[in-house]
């Protein structure tokens, strides 16, 4: 067949494209509705908007550098905590969750209770539990921590899951066949499979955890939310600056670290 | 890590052929050491006390059993901020794939030979992905106003910026045979992209989508706490009211619909790859 056959003979998917394009102008059309319906601001919007770019590039210097327990040197210190520990205390509310919910260690109906138990806890927004749980230890940093540790299960859970159910069964049996006691198995058996996984997600879910920390602040939960609403709230847009200026580094730096570190562990590089 | 081990020099080996070999000491114990650092001083910083959780913990529960069952007769005021959620995700994941497409051109190594100009693009791509949505959306309804139209445009600049990378990554893996080819023929550098790299990037970029869409739909259900519109407008309020029953219809319903949208954006993206 010569190319010119060919190319009579291409594909007519132009229904298809067709129905697409008209479905999604109509869901363009039907959601357009939500512009245009706001409250305030008008003209006073575009003198923020250019306020809050020079707040950005004139940040707010002795309040950036300030390491006292209200610059933002001390913030970002707090978000990282709340991060870190959070991730820590997920991971050991997550084990138990993924080993009872993997099905090639526990019995299938009872692996699928524990999976939709997980999907559940996954479903609630974080910002749902922050104001749980400042009911629990009032606001601050502790909630913010309960709240990450909560909604690090889910996830955690989920990814450890799969790497559970990859485990190489062959491995252990020699192990088994070469005599070796229970904690030996556990040991130099399946260790050495999860660590590397389980390090990478643990460290992937700091990273996210990292983002949603810095927002619980606007429920009260610690962080840097609440310093930069009030901050916004009383138009000190040098201060909202240098906040974003610090969440912007914080994240980029955290970021590029994680990304080292977790390739180290799964390429070996 | 040199500095480590010339404190712990690596043990020595000899072969039976006589050769010598190094064993690294584990790093096991230094990493053991530096997360038992980075513990005590969260727990310090964070205010972490067992007692707290073990004597008042069951709070935690008492509003989630409180939360069952859900009021029903709250269902009929639901719809409306369900809608506004469902509009806003779409809407600004739709302004935001499509900005996505000329800043992921812009930002790609392969179609822009100036090294400065794609680096500045990139830059201004990440600094925006580091932006949580509910920032963005604080700072979107100082300049829009309190509505739907703030919560709109943040789901819009994080699309953007999550997209636009996903894409200029892309781009730059694709395969440039075509681009040279038609390049070679005489035809310009938008041209070549449209008809060289798009059909490539096209499946890939139309899955990613429909699955920042799916994500955003729960993104978008909480920013009505800073005044955004749509659900997290009546779920703050009934919260403050104390009124768990209806907080349980919110979520419920809420549920159901990211169940649903997921559902659909799933097989849709089955179908693209």
């Amino acid at each position: 067949m010569t190319v010119l056959q060919m190319y009579e003979k291409r594909p007519r998917l132009w229904i298809r494209n067709l129905v697409a394009i008209g479905v999604v102008t109509i869901l363009l059309i039907w959601s357009t509705t939500v512009m245009g319906d706001s409250s305030g601001a008008g003209e006073s919007g575009a003198k923020v908007a250019v306020n809050i770019l020079l707040g950005i590039f004139h940040p707010d210097l002795s309040f950036l550098f300030d390491f006292s327990s209200q610059g933002v040197g001390y913030l970002l210190l707090e978000t990282i905590s709340i991060a870190f520990l959070g991730t820590i205390v997920g991971f050991v509310f997550a084990i138990p969750f993924s080993f009872l919910g993997a099905s090639n260690i526990v019995p299938r109906p009872i692996a699928l209770v524990f999976r939709i138990s997980v999907m559940a806890i996954r479903t609630i927004p974080v910002f749902i539990y922050g104001l749980m749980f400042i009911r629990v230890t009032g606001p601050g940093p502790f909630a913010g921590l309960l709240t990450m540790a909560v909604s690090s299960i889910g996830m955690l859970s989920k990814m450890f899951i799969e790497t559970i159910e990859d485990l190489d069964p062959h491995i252990i049996e020699s192990l088994d066949a070469a005599g070796c006691t229970v904690f030996q198995k556990i040991r130099y058996g399946i260790i050495p499979q999860l660590a590397a996984d389980f390090g990478s997600t643990l460290i992937y879910r700091f990273d996210m955890n990292l983002r949603d920390a810095t927002v619980l602040g606007l429920v009260g939960a610690g962080g840097m939310g609440a310093p930069l609403l009030f901050a916004m709230s009383s138009y000190r847009w040098g201060q909202v600056g240098s906040i974003l200026a610090g969440l912007v580094i914080l994240v980029l730096a955290v970021e590029y670290c994680s990304n080292r570190i977790r390739n180290r562990l799964i390429k070996g590089y | 890590m040199q500095l480590y081990d010339r404190l712990f020099p690596p043990r020595i080996m000899e072969l039976p052929n006589g050769k010598k070999v190094e064993e690294k000491r584990s790093r096991t114990p230094m990493i053991a050491a530096l997360l038992l650092v980075f513990v005590a001083v969260s727990v310090r910083v964070t205010g972490f006390s067992l007692t707290t959780l073990i004597t008042r913990g069951s709070y935690f529960f008492d509003i989630l059993k409180r939360m069952f069952p859900p009021n029903t007769g709250y269902i009929s005021s639901v719809w409306k901020p369900l809608f506004d959620t469902i509009k806003m995700s779409f809407l600004g994941s739709f302004i935001g794939a499509a900005l996505a497409v000329p800043m992921a051109f812009a930002a790609s190594g392969n179609m822009v030979r100036n090294r400065v100009f794609s680096a500045a693009a990139r830059f201004i791509l990440s600094v925006l992905r580091t932006l949580p949505t509910l920032v963005t959306a604080l700072i979107a309804t100082y300049i829009f106003g309190l509505g739907t139209t703030a919560g709109t445009i943040a789901i819009a600049v994080f699309t953007f910026s999550y997209l636009g990378k996903l894409l200029y990554e892309q781009i730059e893996t694709a395969d440039m045979g075509p681009f040279d080819a038609m390049e070679a023929m005489g035809a310009g550098r938008i041209r070549c992209f449209i008809g060289a790299i798009v059909p490539q990037i096209l499946p890939g970029y139309l899955s990613n989508s429909l699955y920042c869409f799916e994500g955003n739909v729960r993104y978008a259900s909480i920013l009505g706490y800073v005044g955004a519109g749509g659900l997290g407008l009546i779920l703050n309020e009934n919260i403050g009211w104390r009124e768990y029953d209806k907080v349980g219809m919110i979520l419920l319903i809420l549920f159901v619909t990211v169940v649903i949208i997921e559902y659909i954006s799933h097989a849709l993206r089955q179908k693209l790859t």
